[in-house]
């Protein structure tokens, strides 16, 4: 099981990661790859981290992947980067949602939310690759904040051998009608933030 | 129940929650019943969508398999679905469902939750299968889950018996690729035929229920004769020095980190095919069993004499607790000296040391739950507290709950406590859809009693941890239709409580005087009813929000101790005090005013409706 493809999908509860997660599992098995993909909900996720686990590959037997060998690490929130830095494979890829959402442990002052560019040191420490995106502004920009998850997708498919159209399919296929042609804009300007 | 001649085929990404919910109706299910619960909960409403098929919401789980067994007497195929210690809650029906057995096919979906994400335990419910005596299959991927229920259908029909699927967090939450054909033609609804009498099989008196005993131990014998030729029981040879049997989510860590060699991959896990083990075990060298928590396979196999690397007798190679994963298999793997890979490579260490603050639960801005926390804080009582979200109350900065146990408890917990003498003023906090759930008849038992403890029901019209789900409180259905809506504050009063007191959520000052009144009670039971609205609610109406006005916040920190995730430290300091200033974030907050209410400086003001 070389050939297994592993991604992370980490940020907060309600930033649209299991959304986005469901969409890059979608897209392995429309791409024809076997794909798999596992998250937790329930009591932890008040508020608290969410982490999706998305794989492809020929054959893919667990649901998560193991320690050190997560090939593309997507943070929704810019902490949470640091938080999954030992999962990566060496040489992996890091996507990151410039936005900080303080946990209630720095808001009753039991802990000093660092800043940006420590957070940033500390992947970078991990690995080569790590890109910024603003995809909140972005998305904020198109008009609405809740198709951050898009425009990071966006980012994420310029890394993947796979026809952005089909991305763009699965896109469609999973929100409202009225949010398509918004959403297809999200992904595009997520495409061409990175390249 | 015939399917529809023309279908259509295509593979999906379901969850396994959503591809019980298919196994089930393409067996023909008539009937299912449910109380939502991680990981089960999304069954039910998955199911729900289809035609032909009556699924409801229970106000818990014994009713859930009581209306199930009703419905497999009736002759109609039915399906309760349940968390690992909901069938704790079942038990009672479930045991004796074991002798009577079944009309129509009826499966028992409990879905286990190793790793307690979302559970006060990580109980192993196999050991149900074994102690009530009836057939348990456990899959260990979305495929699996549609087959191996609609099998378990079957399997109860034919050998007249309640089957249970044992799902896991890892198997109900990951979504895996299903072939899906859905008959093109909707399934209509068909009226059964009338009862067929068998008192002597349905009646558990004492006399029927040891005739019926025997038919249980010579079910269990033709079962153990089945297991040996299940389909759902596979061997996959590959190099033999290793053999690795394996059930549900441990077979796919197990796929991979033993790659290559020889698997017996159980399908049935009770009752075990002993022979086809025998036969493997003689095939390999080692002989290793790899199974989530309790070593239930590896018991049983080592009492046919066979030697086997598992758990172990004494020092545990596998882990007997929390939830497997690709490394915890592998690392025992390594340590038990097997030959498998090596873990990956870390990646380059980091000379980075970066504190990384910690992100635990907390209760969401505008939860109608933090104002009871806070002043139970404030007043120091001892809280008895119950399963959902306001279990969050035990954390910061609210640490306001003193025992937790099950659902429903918190009644019974504080009664007792009090009557055994605890000097302590005792408070039970339980919500609107537990207070249905259990919470009833521990309340009934402390009226009864007359106990002197304060009962705080919190509703918030919703089963909210679990995603919001409808039950007899908000009288609306499974479906979204109507159903009816029982009025807890009569059904208080209709029980005898006459100290009761009736508050509105988000009212800080009130919800303290009612407990306060509530507590001085201490002569018999009081019940304070709070009232309020979950945010996540269909059409909850969020108000202007609140802001702070830094000219007069001096950063005395107070309104951080309401715990609400949109309050946050703003960059500016206050010179005087050298405290950072509050900050409210606009898009968290709900405008629910709590923070508004407890600022001892008038700080914090609420915007005009027009700038929201």
């Amino acid at each position: 099981m070389e050939t297994i493809t592993n991604f992370l999908f980490v940020g907060v509860g309600g930033q649209g990661i299991l959304t986005a997660s469901d969409i890059a599992a979608s897209v392995g098995l429309a791409a024809g790859y076997e794909a798999k993909k596992s998250e937790i909900h329930g009591f932890s996720q008040r508020g608290g981290v969410v982490e999706s686990h998305v794989r492809w590959g020929e054959a893919v037997g667990a649901p998560t992947a193991e320690k050190g060998t997560v090939d593309f690490l997507i943070a929704l929130e810019i902490l949470e980067s640091a938080r999954w830095g030992a999962w990566l494979r060496p040489g992996a890829a890091v996507l990151i949602n410039r936005q900080r959402i303080a946990p209630m442990t720095v808001t009753v002052g039991d802990a000093v939310y660092p800043g940006d560019e420590e957070i940033l040191e500390a992947v970078r420490a991990r690995t080569d690759d790590v890109t910024l995106v603003d995809a909140l502004v972005i998305a904020e920009q198109l008009g609405n904040s809740r198709m951050t998850n898009t425009v990071i997708l966006g980012a994420l498919s310029t890394r993947l051998d796979v026809d952005p159209e089909t991305w763009l399919s699965v896109i469609e296929q999973r929100v409202p009608p009225k949010y398509v042609a918004p959403n297809r804009k999200a992904f595009q300007e997520g495409r061409r933030a990175v390249s | 129940m015939k399917k529809a001649g023309s279908t259509t085929a295509k593979r999906r990404l379901l969850s396994g929650n959503e591809a019980i919910a298919l196994g089930a109706w393409e067996a023909g299910v008539r009937y299912a019943a449910a109380y939502p619960g991680t990981p089960s909960t999304e069954i039910l409403p998955a199911l729900a969508q289809y035609a032909g098929v009556k699924a409801e919401w229970s106000s818990n789980e014994k009713t859930a398999l009581d209306s199930v067994i009703g419905a497999s007497f009736a002759g109609g195929r039915a399906l309760a679905v349940m968390k690992h210690v909901g069938v704790n809650v079942a038990a009672d029906s479930l045991m004796s469902l074991s002798y009577t057995g079944v009309g129509a096919g009826l499966v028992l979906v409990s879905a286990d939750d190793p790793g307690a994400f979302s559970s006060q335990n990580e109980q192993d419910n196999r050991h149900y299968a074994r102690f009530g005596k009836f057939p348990c299959l456990e899959p260990s991927d979305s495929q699996e889950a549609k087959d191996f229920t609609a099998f378990a259908f079957e399997l109860s029909e034919r050998f007249d018996t309640p089957v249970m699927v044992r799902s896991t967090t890892r198997v109900s939450h990951s979504k895996s690729p299903v072939e899906v054909s859905m008959p093109e033609e909707p399934r209509q609804w068909e009226t059964l035929p009338p009862f067929e009498r068998e008192p002597h099989k349905y009646v558990m008196i004492p006399a029927h229920a040891r005739r019926r005993h025997p038919e249980v131990e010579k079910r269990m014998e033709a079962l153990a004769d089945y297991a040996e030729s299940c389909p759902l029981n596979r061997v996959v040879w590959g190099d033999k020095r290793v053999g690795v049997i394996s059930d549900g989510m441990a077979y796919q860590y197990v796929r991979e980190v033993f790659a290559g060699f020889s698997f017996l991959k159980l399908g049935l896990v009770h009752p075990l095919p002993e022979q086809m083990i025998q036969d493997f075990a003689s095939e390999v060298d080692t002989l290793v069993v790899v199974e989530e928590l309790d070593p239930f396979i590896e018991e049983q196999i080592r009492a046919l004499g066979l030697d086997v690397i598992g758990k172990g007798d004494t020092a545990e190679v596998f882990p007997t607790t929390g939830e497997l994963t690709l490394a915890r298999v592998r690392r025992a793997a390594l340590q038990a000296g097997l030959p498998v890979e090596e873990e990956a490579e870390a990646p380059r260490e980091t000379a980075v040391d970066l504190s990384i603050p910690a992100r635990p639960p907390a209760l969401c801005p505008g939860c109608p739950h933090r104002s009871v926390y806070f002043n139970l804080r404030k007043l120091k009582l001892l809280v008895s507290g119950d399963i959902g979200c306001y279990a969050i109350g035990v954390l910061p900065p609210f640490e306001e709950m003193d025992m937790l146990i099950s659902m429903g408890a918190s009644i019974g917990m504080a009664h007792g406590a009090k009557q055994a003498g605890c000097p302590d003023d005792v408070v039970a906090t339980i919500g609107d859809s537990t207070f249905f759930h259990t919470g009833l008849p521990e309340l009934a038992n402390t009226i009864y009693n007359q106990g002197s403890t304060c009962t705080l029901i919190l509703d918030n019209r919703t089963t909210a941890m679990t995603g919001g789900q409808e039950h007899p409180g908000t009288g609306v259905t499974l479906q979204g239709e109507p159903g009816y809506q029982i009025d807890i504050e009569a059904v208080v009063q209709a029980m005898g409580v006459e100290d009761l007191w009736v508050v509105d959520a988000l009212d800080v000052e009130g919800v303290e005087e009612a407990i306060r009144e509530a507590v001085a009670v201490d002569d018999r039971p009081s019940v304070v009813y709070v009232r309020g609205e979950c945010v996540f609610v269909p059409g909850y109406q969020r108000r202007p929000v609140a802001m702070v006005d830094q000219e007069v916040c001096n950063g005395c920190g107070f309104c951080f101790r309401v715990g609400c995730p949109a309050i946050l430290k703003s960059e500016e300091v206050d010179e005087r005090t050298g405290r950072p200033k509050a900050k409210i974030d606009p898009l968290l907050c709900t405008g629910c005013t709590v923070c508004l209410q407890v600022c001892p400086r008038s700080a914090i003001y609420q915007t005009e409706e027009q700038e929201a």
